[in-house]
């Protein structure tokens, strides 16, 4: 077990990463009580935009050019997609039966899949993704990546503005109320159509951050990706308490060192050998889902059910 | 011409008629009251005149302008404020942000301040608790903020929907002692009560509505009076 810093340090960055895209999940549960399962989608058509604009830009071009550039079109391309998304599926559907949005959303999600994998160049396989480079910090107690270091960065500036625009803002302020009593939020003069457009925005957003982390990660991207990490974050935001922003984080933080711990001992277990490994980590993420539905169903900082009526 | 003016109104959830073409004017200055049993449409009415719901005909006119079509969240700058029934405080933000978002739409924010001053000077509960989440108010708390939530838009016409419901007497008689204060003050009211007899004392004009008709209309004084308004509504025999 010597190597638990390292490994803790592993799960929170594979965490926060789970957690930006949770916040997508919830900010737009929190409004419309929609599970937006094309949110994955949104993540992987960000990762493909971060990569258009390192193709766009000459050979040799430095990270530090190279890096405002993929996460500013990362984020337009998502943000577009949610925006139209919100705009022609979703909002035509909204005050219907509340299980067509979620039939639709399933629906869209194959639908961005396949658009990508038919239109992106080469897209049918993995495309790879830059990579950071450059040695790893070795803090003594903890030896941090290059990746590591850009989610350890990017997940608490983007909490921080999040954390700020809700509580601070007239606009935020607008956001909660709308989230708790949509229709007294239309009595006050919000005008709430505008408010679940930039809920959808704000976690396409962040959704395309993530996406990038997980490019430096794993070196590539693929029209498949956001399965797998929507599934994830939404076991986040379930975990940390749905419709609770930064229950979306810590959700993901709880889920990603979960994760990487169980990954990295439970094959030490005598007994258990053949469960150790990479190949298991998805089933430890479902079992603690599983748990924590059982046990404290509303999640870690889940309001009780009874607040919502 | 009256502030408000509903004409031959309609509205239906579905198939069902909820209101079934109903006609009353609220003139500036005074207090009107539709009164009558559950489901006669009150609530119905009111949620229509600020726009949460579409009406299926008539034509609703406010201040000179049409209201048929305009959305709920530009109702509300037009002078026309709502307080819903069951009060409907944001549970989860505290007393003063509740305040704010009722002025959401103002852009004076010193007066803005002032208007807050104000309201805990009304109510003084609300003011020492202003950043107490809003939901650990007791409920005629709550229908206090309500009130005072509504009165942060500075309306033309304030409705209110049923204020007493479910509060104690000693609390109803509070908040229909400040409806009356606000009545003297100037401020035109619609008020949807089934506590009939408080609200026809206060009434200039009132209105007896019957699974989603008007069938009977007249001052306060004449309808406290009627004999079939105070068989049904007043508890007499």
């Amino acid at each position: 077990m010597q190597d638990l810093p390292d490994q803790l340090a592993n799960g929170l960055a594979l965490g926060a990463l789970y957690g930006l895209i949770a916040i997508g999940y919830t900010m737009v549960y929190g409004i419309v009580q929609l599970i937006n399962f094309a949110h994955g989608e949104i993540f992987m058509i960000g990762g493909f935009g971060a990569l258009t604009a390192y193709l766009w830009l000459p050979d040799g071009t430095g990270l530090a050019v190279a890096l405002p550039l993929m996460i500013l079109l990362a984020v337009v391309c998502a943000v577009l997609v949610a925006i139209g998304a919100e705009r022609f599926a979703y909002r035509p559907l909204r005050g219907g039966p509340r299980l067509s949005p979620l039939i639709t959303a399933i629906g869209l999600s194959l639908a961005l899949q396949q658009a990508v994998w038919a239109f992106y160049p080469d897209a049918k396989k993995a495309r790879p993704f830059p990579q950071l480079g450059g040695s790893d910090f070795d803090l003594g107690f903890v030896t941090l990546s290059r990746e590591d270091l850009f989610i350890f960065v990017s997940a608490p500036v983007c909490m921080l503005a999040l954390g700020l625009f809700v509580a601070k803002t007239r606009t935020g302020r607008a956001m909660q109320a709308t989230s708790q009593d949509p229709d007294t939020a239309k009595l006050m003069g919000v005008n709430t159509d505008r408010i679940i457009v930039m809920a959808f925005a704000i976690g396409a957003a962040f959704a395309a951050v993530a996406a990038i982390a997980q490019g430096f990660k794993t070196g590539e991207v693929n029209f498949r990706m956001g399965f797998i990490a929507g599934l994830k974050a939404f076991t986040a935001a379930v975990l940390g308490g749905i419709g609770n922003i930064y229950g979306a984080m810590v959700g993901g933080l709880v889920l990603g060192v979960a994760e990487a711990l169980a990954t990295a001992y439970i094959g030490d277990i005598p007994g258990l050998e053949q469960f150790g490994g990479g190949s298991w980590k998805d089933v430890w993420a479902f079992i603690l889902l599983i748990l924590v539905l059982l046990v404290r169903p509303q999640g870690i900082l889940g309001e009780r059910l009874a607040d919502r009526a | 011409m009256a502030l408000l003016e509903v004409e031959d109104l309609r509205v239906a959830y579905g198939k069902i008629e909820a209101v079934k073409g109903i006609s009353f004017t609220v003139d500036a200055g005074e207090v009107v009251t539709l009164i009558g049993t559950n489901g006669a449409g009150k609530t119905t009415t009111l949620r229509t005149l600020s726009g949460l719901l579409k009406p299926v005909t008539g034509k609703i006119t406010f201040g000179g302008e049409v209201l048929n079509g305009v959305g709920a969240h530009k109702i509300v700058s037009m002078g026309l404020a709502h307080s819903p029934e069951g009060r409907r405080i944001f549970p989860r933000l505290s007393i003063e942000e509740n305040l704010q978002l009722g002025a959401f739409l103002r852009k004076d924010a010193d007066a803005v301040a002032k208007d807050i001053d104000n309201a805990y000077e009304r109510f003084p509960i609300l003011g020492e608790r202003r950043r107490q989440a809003a939901g650990t108010l007791s409920g005629g708390e709550q229908q206090m903020l309500a009130m005072a939530r509504a009165l942060m838009s500075r309306p033309k016409l304030l409705m209110l929907d049923e204020p007493s419901m479910g509060l104690s007497p000693i609390m109803m008689q509070k908040i229909m002692s400040t409806i009356s204060e606000l009545k003297e003050q100037g401020t035109t009211i619609l008020l949807v009560e089934q506590n009939a007899q408080a609200a026809l004392s206060l009434a200039d004009h009132g209105h007896v509505m019957e699974t989603g008709n008007i069938t009977l209309s007249g001052t306060g004084e004449e309808l406290m009076h009627d004999e079939s308004v105070r068989k049904a509504y007043l508890g007499e025999d």
